[in-house]
C-alpha cells in the first residue's frame, strides 16, 4: 500500500507537495520572529492561503474553498480592522522569558512525535479513519440523499444537528461582538437614554477627532474603569 | 525510506502546530497571541485532512456514470422516486468492481465546521482586545498585568492615557 | 472620500473597478450557494463571499454609504432570521410526521424531501453568515480609534 502511494505520484507532484509544506513552515517561523503587527496579520493571511492550496492537493476541495474564503479573506479583514483600533508594533520578548514556553512546546512536540509511527501511512485507504462511517456515507448518499457532493450531503443531512449548532455558534459570536462593540460602534461608552432622558451629558462621537472625556475617574479608588464605568460618574 | 516518506507530512504538521502554540505562549501582545492561535488551528485542520486523504482518490464528489441520462437535471415535472431510479442518474460508487476511489468525506465535514467556529471565536477575541485597548491604553500583557497588580494591591490607578500621562480630574 | 475635483481623484481607478466587480462577486456568491450540491460550495462559503462583496463596497465608497445601502437594522434581523429558518425547517419536518431535522417528511417522497430540506437550511446558513460577518465588520469599522492616524 505504501509502495503504491509513493510510486504513483509524479515527480512534479512531490515537488509541489514539499514546496507548499516548506512555504508553510517558513511563514510560521516568520510569524514568530516578526514585530510589526501589520506584517504578522498579513502573514497569517498568507498562511491560510497556502494552507488552502495544500488542502486542494489533499483532495479536500470544500475545505480549501472555506479556508480560502474564511481564513484568508474575512479573518484577515477583521484582524486588520481590530489592529487599526489597537497598536501597530509589539514589544520584543526578553530572552529569559522565552525558555519556559520553548520547553513546554518542545516537550509537547516530542510527545506527539513519539506517536507518529503509530499513525496510518499517508494515503492509506484502509486506515481506521477511512473505513467505517466515511465509506458508509459514500455508499449511501446516492440512494438516500441523491446529491453528488457528499460533503454537502453529510453536512446538511446526515450531520444536520452539528451544522445547526454551527449556525447558532456563528449567531452567538455575532451577538457577542455586538454586545462588546455595538452595531454603530458605541457600546460601553455612552449610556442609553431612559424615557428620553439622557443620563449622561456625553455624546457619541460624530466622527470628529475629540477624544471622549473623563474616561477614568481618579477620585475614587474603588471606581475601576470597566464596562459599566459610567455608572458612578459624578458629572 | 518508505516509512519516512509516508509519515513526513505528520512531522511537518506537528512542527507547525508547535510553532503556533509557541506564539500563543510566548508572545505578550494580544493580537500576536490571536494570530498564533489561528496558525495553531489551521495546523490542526491540516492534520485532520492529511488523515482523510486516500492515495489515487478523487475529491468526495460523486462522478456520474457515463451511461446514465442527465437524470434530475431536467426536473420539469414531478418524477416518482421509482421512475427516477429507473431512468435516472447513477453514480460511480466506490467498492466492489469499480476502480474509482474517493477521499473520506467525514473529516472534511468536521473541519468545515471547525473553520467557521474558529473565525467566530477570533471575532470575539478581537472585540475583547479592542475593549482592553480602550481601558488600559495598551495591548501588552505585561503592562496590563502590572496595572491590575498595582490596582488590586495598592489601589493606585496607573492606567490612563500613556502618551501624555495627564489624568482627567473631574 | 470626497475628492477636490473628479479629475484628480486618486481613487477613480478603484471606484471604476469596484463598480464592475461588486455585482460579479455577489453573483458568484449565489452561484456557490446554489451549486453547493453539485460541486464545492454551500451556505458558509456563499455567505462569506456575499459579505465580502459588501465589505468591498464599504471599503471603496465609505462605511456611511454602505450603511445606507445595507442598513444595520436589516443586518440585525438577518442574523436571527437565518437561525430561525434552519430551526424552522427542523420543526416543520417534525410537525409533518418525521423527527426533528428529518427532511424526508418534507415532501411527497424522501428524495425530494431531502432536496427541499437541504435548500432551506443552506438558505438559512447563508442569511446568518452574511449578516453576522457584516455586523462584525460594522462593529469594528464604526468604533472610533483612540489614536489618530497622524500620531502613529
Amino acid at each position: 500500500m505504501i509502495q503504491a502511494a509513493t510510486t504513483s505520484s509524479h515527480i512534479s507532484t512531490i515537488f509541489l507537495d514539499f514546496g507548499l509544506l516548506a512555504l508553510l513552515v517558513i511563514v510560521a517561523f516568520a510569524i514568530v520572529r516578526m514585530r510589526s503587527l501589520f506584517a504578522i496579520v498579513m502573514l497569517q493571511g498568507v498562511y491560510s492561503l497556502v494552507a488552502a492550496a495544500w488542502f486542494v492537493t489533499l483532495d479536500a476541495v470544500d475545505v480549501a474553498f472555506t479556508e480560502a474564503a474564511v481564513g484568508a479573506g474575512i479573518s484577515t479583514v477583521l484582524m486588520l480592522a481590530a489592529m487599526l483600533l489597537a497598536d501597530r508594533e509589539s514589544t520584543p520578548i526578553a530572552m529569559k522569558r522565552q525558555w519556559g514556553p520553548l520547553a513546554v512546546v518542545l516537550i509537547a512536540g516530542v510527545a506527539m512525535l513519539y506517536a507518529v509511527p503509530d499513525l496510518p501511512a499517508y494515503g492509506d485507504a484502509n486506515s481506521p479513519a477511512n473505513s467505517y462511517v466515511g465509506t458508509d456515507y459514500l455508499a449511501k448518499t446516492a440512494t438516500e440523499v441523491d446529491v453528488p457532493n457528499v460533503v454537502t450531503a453529510v453536512l446538511a443531512s446526515y450531520r444536520g444537528y452539528d451544522t445547526f449548532g454551527e449556525a447558532v455558534v456563528i449567531f452567538a459570536a455575532g451577538l457577542g461582538v455586538l454586545l462588546l462593540l455595538g452595531l454603530n460602534g458605541n457600546a460601553g461608552r455612552y449610556r442609553a437614554e431612559v424615557d428620553g432622558h439622557k443620563l449622561s451629558p456625553e455624546h457619541a462621537p460624530s466622527g470628529s477627532t475629540d477624544k471622549p472625556a473623563a474616561k477614568h475617574s481618579s477620585e475614587d479608588a474603588a471606581h475601576r474603569p470597566s464596562i459599566t464605568q459610567f455608572e458612578g460618574d459624578s458629572s | 525510506m518508505d516509512g519516512l516518506l509516508s509519515h513526513v507530512n505528520y512531522v511537518v504538521v506537528i512542527i507547525l502546530m508547535m510553532t503556533g502554540l509557541y506564539v500563543v505562549f510566548a508572545s505578550r501582545n494580544l493580537i500576536k497571541k490571536l494570530v498564533g492561535l489561528s496558525v495553531f488551528q489551521t495546523s490542526v485542520f491540516l492534520f485532520y485532512i492529511t488523515l482523510a486523504k486516500v492515495a489515487g482518490g478523487q475529491p468526495p464528489i460523486l462522478i456520474k456514470d457515463k451511461g446514465s441520462p442527465t437524470g434530475y437535471d431536467d426536473h420539469s415535472a414531478y418524477v416518482d422516486t421509482v421512475e427516477l431510479a429507473a431512468s435516472g442518474a447513477t453514480y460511480i460508487l466506490p467498492g466492489q468492481g469499480s476502480d474509482v476511489l474517493y477521499s473520506n468525506p467525514l473529516p472534511h465535514v468536521l473541519i468545515l465546521t471547525a473553520i467557521v467556529v474558529g473565525v467566530a471565536t477570533l471575532a470575539i477575541g478581537l472585540a475583547l482586545t479592542v475593549r482592553i485597548r480602550e481601558v488600559y491604553q495598551t495591548i501588552e500583557m505585561d503592562t496590563i498585568e502590572s496595572d491590575d497588580f498595582h490596582y488590586n494591591l495598592e489601589g493606585i490607578d496607573t492606567s490612563g492615557p500613556r502618551f501624555d500621562r495627564v489624568r482627567d480630574t473631574t | 472620500m470626497t475628492p477636490e475635483s473628479p479629475v484628480s481623484d486618486p481613487h477613480v481607478l478603484l471606484r471604476v473597478i469596484a463598480k464592475f466587480l461588486i455585482p460579479l462577486i455577489a453573483l458568484f456568491a449565489f452561484y456557490v450557494q446554489f451549486h453547493g450540491d453539485y460541486g464545492p460550495g454551500g451556505g458558509f462559503q456563499a455567505g462569506v463571499i456575499l459579505a465580502v462583496s459588501i465589505i468591498l463596497y464599504a471599503l471603496i465608497f465609505g462605511l456611511d454609504e454602505a450603511k445606507r445601502a445595507f442598513p444595520p437594522a436589516l443586518i440585525r434581523i438577518g442574523m436571527s432570521l437565518g437561525v430561525l429558518l434552519y430551526g424552522g425547517t427542523g420543526v416543520v419536518a417534525w410537525m409533518l410526521g418525521g423527527e426533528f431535522l428529518n427532511y424526508s417528511a418534507l415532501a411527497h417522497d424522501a428524495i425530494h424531501g431531502q432536496h427541499w430540506g437541504i435548500l432551506a437550511i443552506e438558505l438559512g446558513v447563508l442569511t446568518t453568515v452574511t449578516s453576522v460577518m457584516l455586523a462584525i465588520f460594522y462593529a469594528f469599522g464604526s468604533r472610533q480609534p483612540d489614536i489618530e492616524d497622524g500620531e502613529w
